[in-house]
């Protein structure tokens, strides 16, 4: 009998520079030191099978990663000590916060979550300054960004996505935070910042929760058990 | 000094592949500084992926770090990207385990092994925030010292480095770390006699066996032609010897290899399996300057795959060596590491340098069960006229018979390596390799549907220490006329690609390789006017060597083009690999008659010098040569040149 296992992860301090692919190779060389018995796809590259929910930004930390493994036989492990074991072997920052067996008839991360809190450190502006484009950008019917995808430039409406963004009552570097819808496609940290106007920098961005609405209400793919944010730097 | 990683930290936003910078990697370690210690900033001159793979660094950082007496930590080139942020913020060059800035170390040790990296090197030097010239470095000054292959042709790089270390560096790392310490103890401001002096470290260093010290030689030349490189000093050694480990068994290293963060070349383990090689190709600088033959005993090697693959987590495994199939044993080694169960079903093991026979092949086969992708062979010469000259024994039925096996096996893709521009070299030579690549197509064609073979043609670049040191090396234009000619025979031949290695690239090599400690200012010319990461086309113009050439009185038609004359004192006459001058000069005479020479592992001694000098032996484990032969040992070489006859009726050289 084939399983789902689901996994929930930090990626904090230095490691947040490495890419998602990096991450998935990480995962991958953890998953052979334990013996996971991983399934892999068929075909002439057989690859094993893992999914990842929303590409993380290179350099953007999180609270709340997640991880979809295929098994080609169910486990008899406890998974509470099988998350130690595999934090004890992941490289330094990532952590395992949470670990459960996930109905197979349930849809992929990517097509799940429907938005994600971001916690933005930025530099740059005036406090009055930010607070007043925050406002701006909040009143204005839609705030148009340009961008290059496959090769051509594009504009995109980003507005109808924010659907939170607030100014953290913090000392210099300022604190954003914010929520941005998923679909049909996510906002990154960088095109939010660029909403905002000339002149701010990007220090720190920092995923807190994703979420997946559905009629009204709205869950975490796996809860952590205990204080979710209780995190701190690991650099 | 303090951690610089809050500066650095804020440029990697900004930057391609900040994971580069970041260090974390599983293996590295977190040393500790204290007094009375040696600190060691171990430098790869190229990009994080490139350098990161190195085993010679790795091996010196576990060493250097399991004594008492020393610390080491490593850096890598930075992107041009990230440079350019770090001259701007003014963040010095730093290493990764610590974040500290390239001062806080007493050594910066650079691996050589590619002439281009040359002007990176400097840059380094430069980004550290130390003089780039040796004779403007002070007694608090970080010592500048460099090894690895291009340490046998040290003098482009004399008036840059302090030190050079010749061979195997498992031994002398310590012996420079024991020189070191108590030098380092003195202050760098005292009284008369009780203050650090350079000169006093640079003359006990050139006491350590296998170190030269350039500043303390000088080259005398006479009008423009070098006559010797002699001692400045009287007890300084007229010429330095290269060191040898006799036994590689003793050093097991590296014991955690370094599993990065981040995609980097030869992602995988690496298990060294020998050291050393004498097949005896006479354009091959690594097989000539790293004899004799030691291999690791079998048992040892299977412990270290098992070891390291449980540690790391890889899945593939190489097992590497200058021509692993000649590995004793090989078969059995592979078959173990593949059927032990410990390993998981997925293992596969990599055999880099494939030797060309249809034996090899079979072994490849039995092991690359997971992804049979492409196959790579080195013939180098596309007729066995040229195959004999470059002492490169593979008869034409061993390479067919080879490519045979692979197609037959149900690989798809064949690479094929070869050299142009070699002495003696004729275009029937280089037609020859279109001809060659044409007759594996056809024999694909019985297996597969469509098939791709892959001939890649590099420039040859003579190198020190070889039988070819003295041959004048082909000119960009005759490169460029050479390539237009094998592709004008391959013109048509659908499945039958040809790439080749830029020669404007192949001539700045031949710069340094086998330049003088005049194109010293030559390379500072190239670097101060930006020329770094001269091995990324991107970065690479011929024009800014040859104007560099000309602002110091030199050209290529001097320093690579030129034919060496018998008589003429070479820049590393005084450098020895421990071959005899003699053997050399016999063998290229040889070359040109187009006379081969047996692999000596397993037939007579021609005392090239290598053991006998040293008092060294080969280390083999099997007394017979392998299954197909090697290098002409058991092979009838007279029929070498017998193409298979139902190869013969190939098809026309161009479709209308």
């Amino acid at each position: 009998m084939s399983a789902n296992l689901r996994f929930r992860y930090t990626k904090l301090g230095k490691i947040r520079f490495t890419s998602q692919r990096d991450v998935a190779r990480m995962w991958e060389r953890a998953f052979r030191r334990i013996g996971l018995p991983v399934a892999w796809s068929g075909g002439f590259s057989p690859r094993p099978l893992l999914s990842f929910g929303l590409a993380l930004p290179t350099g953007a930390e999180s609270l709340g990663e997640y991880l979809d493994v295929r098994l080609d036989e169910e486990l008899g492990a406890d998974l509470g000590e099988l998350s130690l074991r595999l934090s004890a072997l992941l490289p330094e920052g990532l952590a395992v916060q949470a670990a459960a067996f996930v109905d197979d008839d349930e849809s992929s991360l990517q097509q799940e979550v429907s938005s994600c809190c971001w916690d933005l450190e930025v530099f740059g502006l005036p406090l009055n300054e930010l607070a007043a484009r925050v406002e701006r950008l909040l009143d204005a019917p839609s705030v148009v960004v340009r961008r290059i995808r496959k090769g051509r430039p594009v504009e995109d409406d980003l507005r109808p996505a924010v659907r939170t963004l607030t100014v953290l009552p913090t000392g210099g570097p300022w604190q954003l935070r914010a929520e941005v819808a998923t679909q049909p496609r996510g906002v990154r940290p960088g095109e939010l910042l660029e909403g905002l106007g000339a002149g701010l920098e990007l220090a720190r961005a920092r995923r807190r929760h994703q979420w997946i609405e559905r009629n009204g209400t709205r869950w975490e793919p796996l809860e952590v058990p205990g204080a979710p944010h209780a995190q701190e730097r690991a650099s | 000094m303090d951690t610089v990683w809050p500066q650095v930290e804020r440029l990697l936003m900004g930057v391609q592949k900040p994971a580069r910078y970041i260090g974390g990697e599983q293996g590295a370690q977190a040393p500790v500084h204290g007094d009375g210690q040696a600190a060691w900033l171990l430098l790869y001159p190229d990009t994080y992926e490139i350098g990161l793979p190195n085993q010679g660094l790795q091996i010196l950082y576990e060493l250097l770090n399991e004594r008492a007496d020393a610390v080491a930590e490593r850096a890598y080139a930075p992107w041009t990207d990230m440079e350019a942020a770090m001259r701007a913020a003014e963040v010095p060059l730093f290493s990764l385990e610590n974040h500290l800035p390239a001062r806080a170390f007493d050594v910066l040790a650079f691996n050589l092994s590619a002439e281009l990296v040359y002007t990176n090197l400097l840059n380094l030097v430069d980004l550290a925030q130390v003089p780039v010239r040796a004779a403007d470095r002070g007694p608090g000054d970080p010592l500048v010292v460099a090894g690895g292959h291009c340490a046998y042709n040290p003098e482009p790089l004399a008036d840059f480095v302090d030190a050079f270390v010749l061979g195997d560096g498992e031994e002398v790392v310590g012996e420079i770390t024991d020189v070191l310490v108590p030098w380092l103890a003195q202050p760098v401001d005292g009284a008369d006699g009780d203050r650090r002096d350079r000169l006093d470290l640079l003359r006990a260093l050139a006491g350590v066996d296998g170190v030269y010290v350039p500043s303390l030689y000088q080259p005398r030349y006479d009008g423009g032609r070098l006559v010797a490189t002699e001692p400045r000093f009287p007890g300084v050694p007229d010429h330095v010897d290269k060191r040898t480990v006799a036994d590689l068994a003793d050093w097991p290293y590296p014991k955690r290899q370094l599993v990065p963060l981040t995609e980097v070349v030869h992602d995988r383990l690496n298990v060294e399996v020998f050291r050393g090689c004498t097949r005896g190709c006479r354009f091959c600088q690594a097989g000539m300057i790293t004899r004799p033959v030691r291999e690791r005993p079998a048992q040892q090697v299977r412990q270290m795959v098992s070891d390291g693959l449980a540690r790391t987590g890889y899945d593939e495994v190489a097992l590497t060596s200058l021509s692993t199939a000649d590995f004793s044993g090989i078969e059995a080694t592979v078959r173990d590491i593949v059927d032990d169960p410990q390993h998981g079903e997925r293992v596969s093991v990599s055999l880099p340098s494939l030797r060309v026979d249809a034996f090899t092949v079979g072994t490849a086969a039995q092991i690359q069960r997971v992804r049979r992708t492409g196959l790579t062979f080195a013939p180098e010469g596309g007729t066995w006229r040229m195959r004999q000259v470059i002492n490169k024994l593979i008869r034409e039925e061993d390479l067919y018979a080879a490519v045979d096996a692979a197609f037959g096996q149900g690989w798809r893709r064949v690479k094929l390596y070869f050299l142009i521009g070699l002495p003696t070299e004729q275009d029937d030579d280089v037609v020859g390799i279109a001809d060659l690549g044409k007759r594996c197509v056809d024999i694909g064609l019985r297996y597969h549907r469509s098939v791709t073979v892959t001939a890649s043609v590099g420039g040859f670049v003579p190198k020190p220490h070889t039988p070819f040191q003295w041959f004048g090396q082909a000119t960009v234009a005759e490169l460029h006329r050479k390539v237009a000619v094998l592709r004008d025979a391959a013109r048509g031949t659908r499945g039958l690609t040809i790439r080749w290695h830029d020669p404007e690239a192949t001539a700045a090599e031949g710069i340094a390789s086998r330049g003088d400690r005049r194109v010293g200012a030559v390379i500072e010319r190239v670097w101060r006017d930006g020329g770094t990461f001269q091995e990324w086309t991107e970065h690479f113009d011929l024009a800014r060597w040859e104007k560099a050439l000309a602002a110091e009185g030199l050209s290529l038609d001097e320093v690579v083009y030129r034919h060496r004359h018998p008589d003429e004192a070479l820049p590393w006459d005084h450098i020895s690999a421990g071959l005899h001058r003699d053997f050399l000069w016999e063998d290229w005479q040889q070359a040109l008659a187009g006379a081969g020479l047996e692999d000596c592992r397993w037939t007579p001694c021609y005392d090239c010098g290598a053991c006998t000098g040293f008092g060294l032996e080969h280390v083999v484990a099997s007394p017979v040569p392998p299954a197909g032969g090697s290098q002409g040992t058991g092979q009838d070489l007279a029929s070498g040149d017998r193409i298979p006859v139902d190869l013969l009726a190939t098809r026309p050289a161009r479709t209308p």
